[in-house]
């Protein structure tokens, strides 16, 4: 670490009312060095490269770039500085082509042919094909996420910052991602990258910062540091793994047989024949790269979206044209992924949102009349039994932390003793160890003899907690297989290999 | 600079206050208003707000607050229950008319019978008028995702020149001496909604919007289908994925808008108005957008803002005729009211803090 | 008895050409305001306090033309009221729009009051010379005011903007996602104001031109729902300028035949030839609002930058 560092943190300090973001955060970063910030949801990773990347002003502390002052008062004077940035959402427009998506990130954008021609160019250097003309609504997660790359590297950044980036690829295209980057850090661009996931940091990172609540709480070396103690810096504690009891799966409790539906959004994606049995006391894992069916598929399990006769039976029972009300009374129970403003409504209390989904198993509804000291009861019991931090049942769901606002929409569908849960990214944004308590709720759900179908992107939890294992691509569902022994090539052939490689070389 | 910032969660007290905010920077606003126009601001806000209630002719507005009142409730609470699903229907103007006219013209179909059954005849004709109106937009709303904004505003002209063409033609009194409009249904017994006690301007329709309001408040309160609408109106996805049907409670809520906005129509042409004629709408319905807001979509504040609309309008009528105030700055007043409360609004959901704004 | 040969086809044309004048100015500055993300339902109330400033400025002056300049400031001013209600105090867009229409409904009644029944200075029509002479296509289309030519070349310059320009990609890129595009460093609120003042002064450049030159006198009301069309009109047209273009002179045409019907005392009562225009864009809406595909994604949603 003599040689001069290209950027340079002291006592960067942000605080926003009632939490601080970043407290005395400092740190370095070599030309060409790949740092890893590493540290759970909530730690300040993201307000820290909001700072660098000019999208949020420092309360105190400085930063500097090659050895001078560095206050980047919007993106474009930090883009102009040479800071490029990979966001893991929100940066793109789907409306729009590649190459209109890449002209705004650019302070210059030169005429969209020439344009075009530069992204080709790039493209083929770095081995990300993308073809410009093509509508971003239409991409998969990777061929978007390799957009934003493109888009920065036309600027020829110093310092390329990746905000999770692997969160939506397969493992195939973490591989190529991981070749892009090295062979960038090779040329001399230095890589802020944040994650939590640390097998990865250690294959990729040169040196890492770990951050807990805001603060510095460690350097290491990933390669010579061990997952476990990075880990443990990383959370403060050390954590406990879910527990399980080998069991024999029961009956058939859902069956979907060539289930098929239009999605109901413009760029969403349609189910295309899933077929796949759930038994009772049975955990079913589908993993799958972001935006291939994950959201139509709980759609269709939920009611929201209703289906042909015949496609989705229940116990026996053909329920596909039954909406969400009569499938939840049968036991038939679901947690979407987006907690604010689907599985729970904002700006209204925990009491209403209890009421939103509890009212048919809870008793909640007599006849049309609403009991709404019953639903503050129920609420109550949620918060208790799930460990909700919050002041009582009537704060609205918006005054919740994520992770918190999470146990109470799961701990809600598990309180109401399902026969078929099915649950979207469960533990999505949401800390180590409340993850690890609604992991061990879905296990003991199953383990009293539901149904569990749990769709996620994080492979490591599904392969924790799941008895077999399926993955979605392009809205068809592979072939369920058991879950002990998957390898990751394997696991990442299902997913669907490396989306999208042959389309710019044509 | 001052910065926003977003409260945890709504606060009740701002929720309470921001309408008596609104009315207050009204009246400052507005008396600057009516300086402007060389009206002493002071007499003016005195004459609008105070004289109907407690001045010398008090006992000649009261009444006149009721008739103007329940009109601009009835309607309001029916438009509250759909804007608070994000329904939006703002052509109640139609669906009074309407209303008005099917009421009116089964009323002067039985003329000159008298019977005790003419009038409820009436009601229910009224009530459907008003509630077909509304299903136009609704039926196209639910089959073909068409605007319902656009289409209830659309109808609302369409209406009027129905009322143009009714009291010009169909509806004409033969015995008019050619003049247009239908006959007055004031001389007609069996259809005439009189007040229910002589001279206090408590007519059916007054009670008709009281049992609106306690209506909606129960079903706000403790129904499923009021839960519904609000949830639809917080969170739509989250009411459909609760098990809201959306279709249905588009249907209802416009369904429910319109039949009040007919039944408004009626009380009034039977009653206060008296005939169908071709100015028979004043623009209540507009004004129950105002009231519906005013009221921030909750029962009880549609009634406290309708009786302050009303009062408005009264007291608007006096300061025309005692200080020469131009009715449209009446008007300029009601709506200044409408953005104060948007603006103020703010408050409930944001605190405001000293101190630089972030890129924004 | 009807007289259909009353109608005489030249000035039905270079009529309707004048009828759909206000609807493009109205409805392709509404089309930019949408393109930015925002629903500005305060078309009508934009118009007719257009109306009446136009008119009134160009009475006191006697310049058809300051009136017109003072009818888009007029209007743009009024936009401004709506800007803040949506941008600043973040509240609902459709009630903002609503609040906007009540209150210039009410403002130009007040400010008109003295306007009723006075005739404004005329606007010339712009001299062609010998090309108003072509038989059909002169009297059609080369007897015009500067206004229609400039509405004209409004819808192209907008045109041209949107597809060809950085600017208008920004615009777009706002509207479609605020929260992207806010993540990428552009001024979110900044560009939607300047949209909603255009989309104002266009307006009432729109609300003009009837009070100035297609009517030309001043009445309370006298938009009659042109603002609430020019609303329909935007979904007409998907957002593309071209379309709405085609949909004003289908309008205009509309309008126009109904008003020649009624001059020719065609048997269909008066008033439901009146009430045509509105059940025709009922009809037009419910056909065209199967595709909803080309709307900014965006449309109607508050933007607020989080942390």
């Amino acid at each position: 670490m003599n040689e001069k560092p290209l950027l340079e943190l002291s006592g960067l300090t942000k605080a926003y009312p009632g939490v601080v973001a970043n407290d005395d955060v400092s740190l370095r970063i070599a030309p060409g060095e790949v740092h890893a910030l590493l540290g759970e949801n909530g730690a300040g990773k993201s307000t820290l490269v909001k700072m660098i990347y000019g999208l949020v002003k420092p309360d105190a502390g400085r930063m500097q770039m090659h050895g001078t002052g560095f206050a980047p008062a919007e993106p474009r004077a930090a883009r102009a500085a040479g800071v490029g940035m990979v966001f893991q959402h929100f940066s793109l427009f789907d409306a729009l082509t590649v190459a209109e998506n890449i002209a705004l990130g650019m302070e210059d954008a030169p005429k969209l042919r020439t344009l075009s021609q530069r992204i080709r160019e790039v493209s083929d250097t770095y081995g990300l094909p993308l073809s410009p003309d093509r509508v971003v609504g239409d991409l998969s997660a990777g061929e978007r996420q390799r957009v934003e790359i493109i888009r920065c590297l036309l600027q020829e950044p110093k310092l390329l910052i990746m905000d999770e980036p692997t969160s939506v690829l397969t493992p195939q295209e973490v591989e190529i991602l991981f070749k892009t980057l090295r062979k960038l850090s090779a040329e001399g661009t230095a890589i802020l990258y944040i994650s939590h996931k640390l097998e990865e940091i250690r294959a990729l990172c040169d040196s890492a910062t770990i951050l807990r609540l805001g603060k510095v709480v460690g350097h290491c070396t990933p390669s010579e540091t061990s997952a476990r103690d990075m880990a443990e810096m990383m959370v403060g504690t050390v954590l406990k793994t879910p527990t399980r009891a080998g069991k024999t799966p029961g009956d058939v409790v859902l069956s979907l047989t060539g289930l098929s539906a239009k999605s109901p959004s413009a760029f969403g994606m349609p189910l295309r024949e899933i077929s796949v049995e759930v038994r009772a006391g049975e955990v079913l894992g589908i993993g799958g790269v972001a935006g291939n069916g994950q959201d139509e598929l709980l759609a269709a399990l939920s009611g929201e979206t209703l289906s042909a006769p015949g496609m989705i039976a229940f116990r026996g029972r053909d329920v596909s044209v039954l909406g969400p009300t009569p499938r939840r009374a049968m036991g038939i129970l679901t947690a979407p992924e987006e907690r604010l403003g689907h599985a729970a409504a904002p700006d209204m209390s925990l009491t209403e949102n209890a009421m939103l989904t509890g009212a048919a198993r809870e008793n909640l509804d007599r006849g049309g009349l609403l009991d709404w000291s019953a639903a503050r009861s129920f609420a109550e019991r949620i918060i208790s039994t799930f460990d909700v931090r919050t002041p009582g049942p009537g704060n609205a769901a918006r005054s919740l932390s994520g992770g918190n606002l999470q146990k109470f929409v799961i701990g809600r569908e598990v309180l109401q003793r399902p026969d078929l849960l099915v649950v979207n990214q469960p533990t999505w944004g949401v800390d180590a160890s409340a993850a690890a308590a609604i992991r061990q709720a879905l296990l003991d759900l199953a383990e009293n003899g539901a149904a569990i179908i749990a769709i996620s992107q994080d492979l490591d939890e599904l392969m924790e907690i799941s008895d077999r294992f399926a993955a979605l691509n392009e809205g068809r569902l592979s072939p369920p297989r058991p879950a002990q022994g998957l390898t990751v090539d394997e696991i990442g052939m299902m997913m669907g290999g490396a989306h999208g490689m042959e389309v710019a070389h044509v | 600079m001052i910065r926003l910032e977003k409260r945890p969660q709504p606060s009740r007290a701002f929720s309470l206050a921001t309408p008596l905010l609104a009315v207050l920077a009204t009246m400052v606003f507005g008396g600057l208003m009516f300086a402007v126009l060389g009206k002493d601001p002071v007499t003016s806000i005195i004459t609008i707000f105070w004289q109907p209630l407690f001045g010398e002719f008090a006992f000649y507005y009261r009444p006149q607050l009721l008739i103007k009142g329940a009109p601009l409730v009835l309607i309001a609470i029916g438009l509250s229950l759909g804007f608070k699903a994000g329904i939006w229907n703002i052509g109640a103007e139609g669906q009074y008319i309407m209303g008005a006219l099917f009421g009116a013209g089964v009323g002067l179909a039985f003329y000159p019978m008298e019977s005790f059954i003419v009038f409820p005849m009436m009601v229910l004709a009224g009530a459907f008028g008003g509630w077909l109106w509304a299903m136009i937009p609704a039926l196209l709303k639910v089959k073909f995702g068409t605007n319902e904004i656009l289409v209830s505003l659309m109808l609302v002209y369409v209406a009027e020149q129905f009322l143009a063409s009714m009291s010009l033609g169909l509806m004409k009194n033969p015995e008019g001496f050619g003049f247009p409009g239908s006959r007055n249904l004031q001389q007609y017994n069996s259809a005439f909604n009189a007040d229910l006690i002589e001279g206090s301007g408590m007519h059916w329709g007054v009670v008709a919007a009281l049992i609106a309001v306690i209506f909606a408040y129960v079903l706000l309160t403790k129904h499923r289908l009021g839960f519904a609408i609000r949830v639809t109106g917080e969170a739509p996805r989250a009411a459909r994925f609760s098990g809201v049907n959306p279709t249905r409670l588009v249907l209802f809520c416009l369904g429910a808008s319109g039949l009040l906005a007919g039944l408004a129509g009626l009380f009034e042409v039977a009653g206060p108005a008296g005939q169908v004629t071709i100015d028979f709408n004043v623009g209540y319905g507009f004004t129950a957008i105002i009231v519906a807001f005013l009221g921030r979509l909750h029962p009880i504040g549609i009634l406290l803002a309708g009786g302050l609309m009303a009062l408005t309008y009264i007291g608007g009528d006096i300061a025309q005729s005692q200080l020469g105030l131009p009715a449209a700055a009446i008007q300029v007043f009601q709506g200044m009211l409408l953005f104060f409360l948007l603006a103020f609004d703010l408050l409930t959901n944001y605190r405001l803090r000293p101190g630089r704004t972030e890129v924004a | 008895m009807m007289d259909l040969s009353a109608i005489n086809p030249i000035l039905f044309v270079a009529g309707f050409l004048v009828a759909a004048t206000p609807l493009i100015f109205a409805a392709i500055g509404e089309l930019v305001v949408e393109k930015s993300g925002v629903l500005n339902l305060g078309v009508e109330g934009m118009m007719i306090t257009g109306a009446i400033c136009g008119f009134a400025v160009a009475v006191e002056t006697g310049s058809p033309l300051l009136g017109f300049a003072a009818a888009a400031a007029g209007g743009a001013l009024l936009s401004l009221l709506f800007a803040f209600l949506t941008q600043i105090a973040l509240a609902n867009q459709v009630a903002s729009g609503l609040a906007l229409t009540l209150f210039g409904l009410g403002l130009s009644a007040l400010l008109g009051q003295s306007y009723v029944g006075v005739k404004p200075p005329r606007l010339g029509d712009i001299d062609f010379g010998p090309l108003a002479d072509i038989p059909v296509i002169g009297p059609i289309l080369f007897t015009h005011d500067i206004i229609l030519y400039l509405g004209i070349a409004l819808v192209a310059a907008t045109w041209a903007v949107l597809k060809f320009t950085r600017a208008g990609l920004v615009l777009r890129a706002v509207g479609e996602s605020h929260d992207a595009a806010h993540a990428l460093g552009y001024h979110v609120k900044r560009i939607r104001t300047l949209a909603i003042m255009f989309g104002g002064a266009c307006a009432g450049v729109g609300g003009a031109y009837i009070s100035l030159i297609r009517v030309p006198q001043w009445t309370e009301g006298m938009t009659a729902g042109i603002g609430w069309i020019a609303l329909a009109l935007v979904v007409f047209a998907s957002w593309k300028p071209w379309r709405l273009l085609l949909g004003a002179y289908l309008f205009g045409g509309i309008t126009q035949l109904q008003l020649n019907l009624q001059g020719a005392g065609v048997a269909i009562p008066v008033e439901y030839l009146a009430m045509s225009p509105y059940l025709i864009t009922i009809i037009v809406l419910v056909i065209l609002s199967a595709d909803k595909s080309a709307a900014p994604a965006s449309l109607g949603r508050t933007f607020h930058a989080s942390q």
